[in-house]
């Protein structure tokens, strides 16, 4: 076997946090033939961002590299002076990040900065760097491909500009792509177009990648090889197909079960009273922008009522509706047989206790300045009037239920993790005792082990406790795990509702169905199948 | 795109509606005077008769709305007056001068906003090294002195010690643009010395606020070298505060040069206003401030307009 193109041996990695240096990559080794792709899998935290950078010889500020090696071609890209790095990227090292929408440059055209990286590095002319773009503009299948790149950044959607970012990085024909979580901020819908493209283009053009994600479906469909990552350490490196279907460490099979593992919810549920009743809903921000457009939902007592959708179908205004923070122009919302007033200005105390929000971000739904005593307290004394050692003893018995401790009371948000914030928001809720919580893409930015816990005792606690969730989320898996009723919206209006039965098996509506199929499952031919239906059903 | 002719009319609109106010500013304030135009005139030979009958002859007798209304028709028909002190119609001797402020306030923005800049990327490649901080100790120190002080420092160091340029800065419409610009070579260094810091600071900071931003480390992904990084991604997303700082600059060059042009006997408006001043020339003054405020307002204009019109979000609608 000839020499690989990219080894990393041992590679550490340091970053500056609380005063010290804390390792962020530990002993790091892999290796990279030329035409391979090697997936990069682990929750966030787990370095692999680092380790894509660092294979183009780059350490971001706040972090250095500690020992290892990285060997490129026969470059050692620790030792290489910065010279001879900048020669490297681009050129024959090119990246793609996972927000083309920041890491475009707003002020030039998309054309502009795909022939950069080509004329800067003496690769091609102006001119052939063009003719070069637009051919993959045609083969990342982007509209009108000889005019595309004249747009400004700003003027393409989000999957365009992804794309768009994946022909600037293979504008110099690298040998080696590093891809940074690519299709993680955008819809399934949008992803399986931007997933296909990329691996058409790597295909086409014989390069090797690096692919970075935190999930693993994703990376299956693309990867020939897939390395585990933990806490910057390896968990295992196996052929892509053995990692999905026969994984070795417990860690791997705990990351391949999540997609699998849905807890079923009881069946033959029997008909309950209405907590929440939303009827023609109509709602726009400014004028004329028409957000929500005649919405009808009902939220059974002690159920829940997953409303499905991607970014910009309205999903979000429902919630501010539901919470007074956005005016219907039409429609009315009634709470429990009584037609509540728009304006959460305008409701009773009790009202307002009775409907609780939880937010998508933990981090900036927690005030940093409050421990968590008084986090948890706030509601009980605010809703409640509880006197100190009542109000003492509802805290620690709400932490219990959250499956934390009091060890907790004495701490500030930024010294939880990003789950433990996740509870104690729900812990916020509850103390206000609820009847309905209305949780906002919770799971969203938690990576999936953690957003498993978090709907498991969102169930336990339904089961205990009779609330109700409206279950707001673009995730079908999170839907699956979680719902006894679906409803999914699209561009402001419900496209389809019922049953979790109902609504997951034929026959679906075509929007439905679009999405269903476009959630990536656990299998590598699952991309070319669903490709393949697509192609051939029009 | 019809969004910039809707916010130039606009700040148009807005623009007049300032120098009206200044204008009223300007004519209260010469009423808020003690004594009056025709007491100036007269002065020591003032009697009660003669002080009366020239108040009647010059309009004075009015009341203050209808000299101000009067004085407004003129000033928009472009009559501004006649100086008492010399007596020649207001237009004639503002023309020339107007032209030489501008050419100086040219050839200093000329200097100025390209080494501006300059220092500023040279400062963001090199920051927190010792060029950065040379640049920044020396600007800063240029703008701590007041400018008179660097006038006569330049004026020791050039026209006295090395006779490289004069230290009178007169010119005349007859001369040749070289010998021009030789004339005005102090003042506009001064000029530059006392407004380099500023913009220069600014478009550090600017470009330092989006350094950070992840198109620039994608630049860097992409090989390109640290000068086109800054150059080419961080100073075009940085432009709008950097506009607007030299813009700012630009209206201090014109208005501000008053104490140079004394310095170096520039014929410029700002001489021309402290003369005015001095010798109670009322509707010199009156005009002279009216122009300087007119300065202010349609520069201000043009750094809303650049800065839409270098900003491609707003340039090129969805």
């Amino acid at each position: 076997m000839s020499e690989p193109l990219l080894s990393m041996t041992n590679f550490v990695a340091e970053g500056y946090q609380d005063g010290q240096w804390k390792r962020i990559v530990d002993a790091a080794s892999f290796s990279l033939n030329k035409g391979e792709v090697l997936g990069l899998i682990g929750e966030s935290g787990a370095g692999k961002s680092t380790l894509g950078i660092a294979a183009m010889g780059h350490v971001r500020a706040g972090c250095r590299i500690a020992g290892g090696s990285i060997i490129f071609d026969g470059i050692d890209l620790i030792k290489a002076p910065e010279k001879q790095l900048r020669e490297l990227r681009g050129s024959r090292i090119a990246y793609v990040a996972q927000s083309a929408a920041a890491s475009f440059n707003p002020a030039h055209t998309i054309m502009q900065q795909v022939v950069e990286a080509p004329v800067v590095h003496g690769v091609m002319d102006l001119k052939s760097a063009e003719i070069k773009a637009k051919d993959l503009f045609k083969i990342l299948q982007l509209p009108k491909p000889e005019t595309f790149g004249n747009r400004y950044p700003h003027q393409v959607s989000g999957g365009q500009l992804q794309r768009a970012m994946v022909a600037m990085a293979m504008a110099c024909s690298p040998d080696l792509i590093i891809f940074d979580e690519p299709t993680t901020a955008l819809d399934v819908t949008t992803q399986i177009e931007v997933l296909g493209a990329i691996r058409a283009a790597i295909q086409a053009y014989n390069s090797a990648a690096l692919y970075i994600t935190h999930d693993l479906a994703v990376v299956s469909q693309i990867a020939d090889r897939i390395m585990v990552l933990r806490h910057g350490r390896e968990v295992e490196t196996g052929e892509a197909r053995q990692i999905i279907q026969n994984p070795k460490e417990e860690y791997t099979r705990a990351l391949v079960s999540v997609h699998h593992g849905t807890a079923p919810k009881l069946v033959g549920l029997e008909q309950t009273a209405n907590i929440l009743d939303l009827k023609n809903l109509s709602a726009s921000y400014g004028v004329g922008v028409k957000v929500l457009d005649d919405v009808s939902i009902s939220i059974p007592k002690g159920r829940t009522v997953a409303l499905v959708g991607e970014s910009g179908s309205g999903k979000s205004t429902v919630a501010r509706v539901i919470a007074g923070l956005l005016l219907a122009n039409q429609g009315e919302i009634v709470f429990d047989g009584q037609s509540l007033t728009q304006s959460y200005k305008d409701r009773p105390d009790d009202i307002l206790r009775r409907i609780q929000m939880i937010y998508q971000m933990p981090d900036v739904a927690l005030n940093p300045r409050m421990k968590i005593r008084d986090v948890i307290g706030r509601p009980l004394e605010f809703y409640f009037d509880m006197a100190a050692d009542a109000k003492e003893r509802r805290v620690s018995e709400l932490l219990l239920q959250i499956g934390l401790s009091d060890k907790y009371l004495d701490r500030y948000p930024s010294e939880l993790s990003g789950g433990e914030k996740q509870r104690i928001c729900i812990a916020r809720a509850l103390a206000a005792e609820p009847d309905i919580i209305v949780c906002d893409e919770i799971t969203s930015a938690l990576d999936p082990l953690v957003a498993e816990g978090i709907l498991k005792l969102l169930q336990n606690l339904q089961d205990n406790l009779k609330v109700s969730y409206l279950f707001i989320t673009h995730d079908l898996a999170t839907v699956k795990a979680i719902s006894d009723e679906i409803v999914v919206m699209h561009r402001g209006r419900v496209v389809e509702q019922g049953t979790r039965a109902q609504v997951l098996s034929p026959p679906h509506h075509s929007y439905t169905k679009l999405l269903l199929s476009s959630v990536p499952e656990m299998s590598p031919d699952w991309l070319t199948g669903v490709l393949r239906d697509r192609a051939a059903g029009g | 795109m019809d969004r910039l002719p809707t916010m130039i009319f606009k700040r148009l609109a807005f623009g007049v509606l300032t120098l009206v106010i200044i204008s009223l500013i300007v004519f209260w304030g010469v009423e808020a005077l003690p004594g009056d135009l025709a007491q100036t005139i007269l002065g020591q030979a003032a009697t009660e008769e003669n002080t009366a009958a020239l108040r009647a002859k010059l309009g004075l007798d009015q009341p203050a709305y209808v000299r101000y209304l009067d004085w407004l028709e003129n000033v928009l028909t472009g009559n501004l007056g006649e100086s008492l002190a010399s007596g020649r119609p207001i237009s004639e001797l503002l023309s020339a001068r107007l032209g030489n402020t501008f050419f100086l306030a040219g050839v200093s923005a000329v200097l100025a906003v390209p080494l501006a800049l300059f220092l500023g990327v040279v400062s963001v490649l090199y920051r927190d090294r010792w060029v950065d901080k040379f640049i920044s100790i020396s600007t800063l120190s240029a703008i701590s002195f007041p400018e008179f002080f660097i006038a006569y420092i330049l004026i020791l160091w050039f026209s006295v010690e090395y006779q490289i340029f004069p230290s009178f800065s007169r010119i005349s419409p007859d001369m040749t643009l070289w010998s021009k610009l030789n004339a005005v070579a102090l003042p506009a260094l001064t000029l530059t010395l006392i407004s380099v810091a500023h913009m220069m600071r600014l478009t550090r900071a600017a470009i330092l606020n989006v350094i950070s931003a992840p198109y620039i480390e994608m630049a860097l992904l992409k090989g390109l070298s640290p000068w086109r990084i800054v150059v080419r991604h961080a100073l075009p997303n940085a432009l709008s505060p950097v506009i607007n700082v030299i813009v700012m600059n630009l209206a201090f060059m014109i208005v501000g040069s008053v104490v140079i042009e004394v310095v170096f006997v520039y014929p410029g408006l700002g001489q021309l206003l402290v003369d005015a001043v001095s010798n109670r020339d009322v509707p010199v003054v009156q005009a002279s401030v009216l122009i300087f405020a007119s300065a202010y307002v349609s520069l201000n204009l043009l750094a809303d307009v650049l800065s839409i019109v270098t900003n491609p979000k707003l340039r090129n609608p969805k």
